[in-house]
């Protein structure tokens, strides 16, 4: 049958299974909306507030969900505003198609309005990036950008589509949701080698990153981890692997990891270490980290062996293959020395936790959790507080956190808690500080027009507390451009925007708050007032280790 | 602007890419990603139509060598790279230089011309243009020996490599 190159954009889409995507209307895409205009019925477009909002949301779509997150934007502006979501993803391997429309061919490389060359920034940011010249093509584009999108080490890929190929007309037939690429199979003398190394060790971790979460392996490493006797430790795109109230979970590592995380892995004598990246925020100072243990590296990808740690061994492929492989033969293993040493560790940080008259983030994030079903999504921006979720909070379900692990990206959470809300139509929670809110609180009226059962939740010290941080520690207390004291009034803002504004200031009106939120199912925002000096400790300088860690 | 330090080496790599717009960019943007140098670039066509074959020589980290040719190999476009070994591989550069040539100079300037068996391909009243190819080493040294008589302009290819024996990066389907 003969369609338009956005009939068949938009056809190529359902045919992927998308039902949802986030976008932006512009000149270059007007073709394409009417066609969404036609199809609303078949497909949901979310208006956002800012392309930036919808790349994200697509993110969070994604991570929720696990399926490809799909956003649309128009030519130039449009296109760049969605630079920072696609590095996002790309630094945090998720899966997600954007769509830009582009000028006609015969005007692109004459500077015409709202040109970009979008295809020339989107390289760096994405996984790979089409520009489609021919609508012959396009179908077939669109198809293959779903595929890279998901196979291997998943990534965001961008398709620009000119506005005439839009309009060109061609034949389509459609087809089936495409297939990921066959993952490459581990090589078993390699795992065979890693249960010898499995067997002599006497205190081992199971070290846990993003990759087991993209490849929904929460199980089977639950299982290793019982069956090897291993202590879990996560990196912060891990931290949902594993149901945190395990016994044997430890929680996150690195910069501002849990204590006893940070020296297990110091004393362990074996990191079996799933899809992580080991980045110098998980590990501080190389030659320090885990520098009495033997590491297994179980990766996807071949690139990220050898680029940050040298492993003892070096396994590429496919997770589930070789963390199935190994589960299985293992011969279950116990180790009660190693259990009563690394449960001293624990007993260790239990006293860091002040209980005074202010409202603490911990006394914030415990009551939500309370509140909270393990299918509750959590969302966060970037800073403090997500490093004070990524303590405190208990997560049971995976795929429940999303957070800009890699990028580091303030204002990510307001489109991200939307995606994950769209995605599962689950309950969500974005924990955000005021200065990451403030980046991108415009999505409040998206969360307002698609009337999302989303809490916001603000941890307001009036602070970038974050590099606040940074300046008290090691800038002598030279507070330069974080004390924000601004005189919004988030409970007022929430009001003009059209969702339900509260604020707590101690534990009785957080309570309050909080039974009176999560009662509605409508976007709140919670305004809550933490002390302006609170810092996030346990913290490991930067290039640091254990001997540098600040406890408080 | 070579960003080297002292661990740094060079050497020269092979990719077989595919014919997509942006293939070049997407290459070059991942050396200068990774901190490494691109000291010369050449791209042909094969005797495979679909796609072409880059020879790239680069100056950068050893250690981080091998890690920027596993990210260049897990571009969509690029087919295979490959590390090219000095030992194992015929490396050839051309030169075309032009130098001064006086009548004093010019029989001299012939006479070293013939010796690194190169070929002149102009003689004008004041230069003659030499044209010549072989492994960067040689094209420095001629320079270097005609330098004094006044190199005028001249223009160098990089690198070409391919493996010696049977073994090829990329066969024809």
């Amino acid at each position: 049958m003969e369609k338009s190159g956005c009939q068949i954009l938009i056809e190529t889409l359902i045919e992927q299974g998308v039902t949802t995507i986030f976008g932006y209307p512009g000149g270059q895409v007007l073709h394409i909306y009417d066609e969404l205009y036609k199809n609303k019925h078949r497909i949901n477009h979310v208006l956002t507030a800012h392309e930036q909002g919808a790349t994200h949301a697509a993110d969070g779509y994604s991570r929720a969900s696990g399926k490809v997150g799909v956003c649309l934007a128009t030519s130039g502006p449009g296109a760049t505003n969605l630079i920072t979501g696609l590095a996002t993803a790309k630094a945090d391997s998720v899966p997600i198609v954007a769509i830009t429309g582009n000028v006609p061919m015969e005007l692109i490389g004459t500077d015409s309005f709202q040109e970009v060359d979008t295809l020339g920034l989107s390289i760096p940011v994405t996984k790979h990036s089409f520009r489609v010249d021919n609508v012959d093509n396009l179908a077939e584009i669109v198809r293959e950008a779903f595929r890279i999108a998901k196979s291997g080490r998943p990534g965001p890929v961008l398709v620009d589509i000119p506005k005439n190929i839009q309009l060109d007309k061609t034949q389509y037939s459609p087809q089936g949701v495409v297939e990921k690429e066959p993952n490459t199979k581990p090589e078993t003398a390699l795992l065979d080698q890693a249960l010898e190394l499995i067997h002599k060790s006497k205190r081992p971790i199971v070290y846990c990153g993003g990759g087991v979460i993209n490849a929904n392996c929460s199980q089977v490493i639950t299982q290793l981890v019982e069956k090897t006797d291993a202590y879990m430790v996560c990196s912060m795109m891990g931290l949902t692997a594993m149901d945190n109230n395990h016994s044997k979970y430890l929680g996150m590592s690195g910069m501002h990891g849990r204590f006893a995380a940070i020296k297990a892995m110091t004393e362990c004598d074996l990191v079996i270490a799933a899809g992580v990246r080991f980045t110098d925020r998980a590990t501080g100072n190389r030659q320090k980290f885990a520098s009495n243990a033997k590491i297994i590296h179980l990766d996807i990808d071949s690139a990220e062996h050898g680029k940050n740690i040298d492993a003892t061994l070096q396994v590429v492929g496919d997770l589930e293959f070789a963390l199935s492989y190994i589960t299985s033969k293992l011969e279950p293993r116990k180790h009660k020395e190693w259990e009563n040493t690394v449960d001293s560790f624990k007993n260790k940080t239990k006293d860091i936790l002040p209980t005074v008259g202010y409202l603490m983030p911990w006394e914030v994030i415990s009551a939500v959790n309370e509140r909270a079903t393990p299918e509750t999504n959590i969302a966060t921006d970037v800073g403090q507080h997500q490093m004070w979720v990524a303590q405190y909070y208990n997560f049971k379900n995976p795929r429940t956190l999303q957070t800009s692990g890699g990028l580091g990206t303030m204002g990510y959470g307001m489109g991200a808690a939307i995606g994950a809300t769209m995605a599962t139509g689950n309950k969500t929670i974005l924990f955000t500080g005021d200065g990451s809110f403030g980046m991108n609180l415009n999505e409040l009226a998206t969360a307002v027009s698609e009337n999302l059962p989303l809490i916001i939740v603000i941890l307001n010290n009036g602070r970038l507390g974050m590099i606040r941080q940074w300046q008290n520690l090691f800038f002598d207390n030279r507070f330069m451009a974080t004390v924000l004291d601004r005189k919004t009034d988030f409970v007022k803002l929430a009001d003009a925007f059209g969702a339900t504004g509260l604020r707590a200031t101690n534990k009785t009106e957080l309570n309050e708050a909080l039974d009176k939120a999560f009662a509605l199912n409508s976007p709140v925002v919670l305004d809550c007032l933490i002390p302006d000096e609170e810092s996030v400790f346990p913290m490991v300088p930067p290039n640091g280790s254990l001997e540098n860690i600040i406890l408080k | 602007m070579c960003t080297c330090n002292e661990n740094s080496q060079q050497f020269a790599v092979s990719i077989i890419v595919t014919n997509q717009s942006g293939t070049l960019t997407r290459i070059s943007s991942l050396f200068s990603q990774r901190n490494f140098n691109i000291d010369s670039f050449t791209c042909g066509e094969t005797n495979n139509p679909q796609v072409s074959r880059m020879t790239i020589t680069a100056t950068g980290d050893a250690s981080k060598k091998i890690q920027l040719l596993k990210q260049i190999s897990k571009l969509y476009d690029v087919k295979k790279v490959e590390l090219m070994t000095p030992e194992n591989t015929i490396l050839r550069e051309l030169l075309i230089a032009k130098v001064k040539a006086t009548g004093e100079t010019l029989q001299t300037i012939l006479d070293v011309a013939n010796v690194f068996r190169s070929k002149v391909v102009d003689v004008s009243p004041g230069s003659v243009c030499i044209e010549m190819t072989g492994e960067s080493n040689k094209l420095n040294a001629f320079l270097t020996y005609v330098a004094p008589y006044g190199i005028l302009e001249y223009c160098r290819t990089g690198l070409v490599a391919v493996e010696r024996g049977n073994k090829c990066l990329y066969g024809v389907e």
